[in-house]
């Protein structure tokens, strides 16, 4: 073949500025779509629950593993440094005890999601493991191993320990993506228990690193509102159910406008050590 | 080619870790940012079409994991590719000092971008919170890993081409 039969065969290849351009548009049409329908959630959820999910389930398994461990190899040490004398009898007593410990750990665990089994009895739950979360450091969903195969439905509410942790908004076949109450750009309607004010509680990143949440358009003319009053969802929120736990009252102050009182209060879980969740198959639109 | 598929497995490799076991790890709550860092490596070792497509999929797959908007981390990080890969012609690969200072801006620039979007048009001001509270820190993170992960990917990549350098001559005279 000669040359100049090769050079005719050579395809045209678009420059990358234009490439660039086109992927900007497609990226700014897909936002648009994106932001006022839902249409792309289904297939692209499918899609990546099928080809990445399995892999940061086992690699999140890594992850605790290799973490339980360095935390056994540290318990370890430090108890021998302070009995050397006793080293053998304390290498046995460490194994036991360490095995205890992760029993007892592994019991507290347990008993607590019984009892919280047990305060919220009418619904049906089903126990889910956290494997992924947000890989920046803005937001704080989460990625959990139960999907819409396991009977997962947007807006499912998700507890943990012994309150709210957030809702399911996005499912895949085997993965749900879930938004925390925490998060910044989510607002949760709630009220005060004992006296039935409602407030809207809005996750904070400036608050958040105190582990705390705000909240805000109290209305409390009477100052019954003080601090340590238990906050649960409201019975007008649309997504959550009502009467689940958000957290305790730790500061109130009134608005400048004189009407409404907006402070702070301590989420009801710890959602920095979050590892098992449980969601709450009912939705609030079906239970009445 | 072969420098292209490797790009891909580290890149699904550190999306998995930047996922799982990095949050896992973290320094003072601050996750740094791997999937950065490559997409910038990348688009700085094998130019600015690679980089430019090798970030509008991995965004999307960010998207569609974590973003509340399809596309826009998409978006994001194909422009980092694409203006990462746009110093290719200009800078040696060989100094790490300059690709360094490169991906140190790439993650500056990124968290900025992300301040205004989702915090600076939400009427969060307080500019010097996040700066000194997120910004910063990551960064800081983000280049200690850069520096193990730079010299990585540019061993390999030199690797290659020194193989293929060997099994270019043999193959491109059969051709012929």
């Amino acid at each position: 073949m000669s040359p100049i039969v090769k050079k005719k065969r050579e395809h045209y290849v678009l420059p990358t500025k234009y490439w660039l351009l086109i992927l900007t548009l497609l990226c700014v049409v897909t936002m648009v779509i994106s932001f006022s329908t839902d249409i792309f959630a289904k297939p692209l959820n499918t899609i990546s629950g099928y080809v990445v999910v399995p892999f940061q389930k086992g690699l999140t398994g890594v992850g605790s593993y290799i973490l339980n461990r360095t935390e056994n190899f540290k318990n370890l040490q430090f108890v021998m440094e302070e009995n050397e004398e006793l080293k053998k009898q304390i290498e046995e007593l460490t194994k036991e005890n360490i095995e205890l410990g992760q029993d007892k750990y592994e019991l507290t665990k347990l008993r607590e999601l019984y009892e919280l089994d047990k305060e919220y009895e009418e619904y049906t739950k089903i126990g889910a493991r956290i494997i992924a979360r947000d890989t920046g450091n803005w937001y704080s969903n989460f990625i959990i191993d139960k999907g819409s195969e396991d009977g997962v439905q947007v807006d499912c509410n998700i507890i943990a320990g012994n309150g709210l942790v957030g809702r399911v908004v996005s499912v895949g076949p085997n993965y749900a993506k879930v938004t925390s109450i925490i998060s910044d750009n989510v607002n949760t309607s709630a009220m005060v228990l004992a006296t039935g004010d409602i407030l809207l509680v809005t996750g904070d990143l400036e608050m958040m690193s105190k582990n705390l949440i705000t909240f805000s358009r109290l209305y409390d003319d009477n100052d019954r509102v003080s601090i340590g009053d238990k906050i649960v969802t409201s019975n007008i929120s649309d997504k959550y159910l009502p009467g689940l736990l958000v957290g305790y009252v730790s500061n109130v102050s009134t608005d400048s406008n004189n009407l409404t009182k907006s402070g702070t209060l301590i989420p009801a879980v710890d959602f920095k050590h979050l590892e098992e969740v449980l969601v709450i198959m009912e939705l609030k639109e079906n239970i009445e | 080619m072969k420098k292209e598929f490797i790009s891909i497995i580290l890149l699904i490799l550190c999306f998995l870790l930047q996922s799982t076991l990095l949050s896992r790890f973290t320094m003072g709550g601050i996750v740094p940012n791997l999937m950065i860092v490559m997409i910038a490596t990348i688009g700085f070792l094998l130019g600015n079409r690679t980089g430019m497509w090798f970030g509008f999929v991995f965004g999307l797959i960010t998207d569609i994991f974590f973003g509340q908007i399809i596309g826009l981390y998409a978006c994001i990080y194909m422009f980092m590719g694409y203006l990462n890969g746009a110093f290719e012609k200009i800078l040696f690969p060989h100094d790490i000092k300059l690709p360094l200072l490169l991906i140190v801006c790439t993650d500056f620039v990124y968290s900025n971008i992300c301040y205004i979007l989702f915090f600076l048009l939400k009427g969060r001001f307080d500019y010097l919170y996040y700066l000194r509270g997120i910004i910063l820190p990551e960064l800081i993170y983000t280049t200690v890993l850069a520096c193990i992960i730079y010299p990585f990917v540019h061993f390999i990549f030199e690797k290659i081409d020194i193989f293929d350098a060997k099994h270019m001559g043999e193959t491109y005279i059969e051709e012929q």
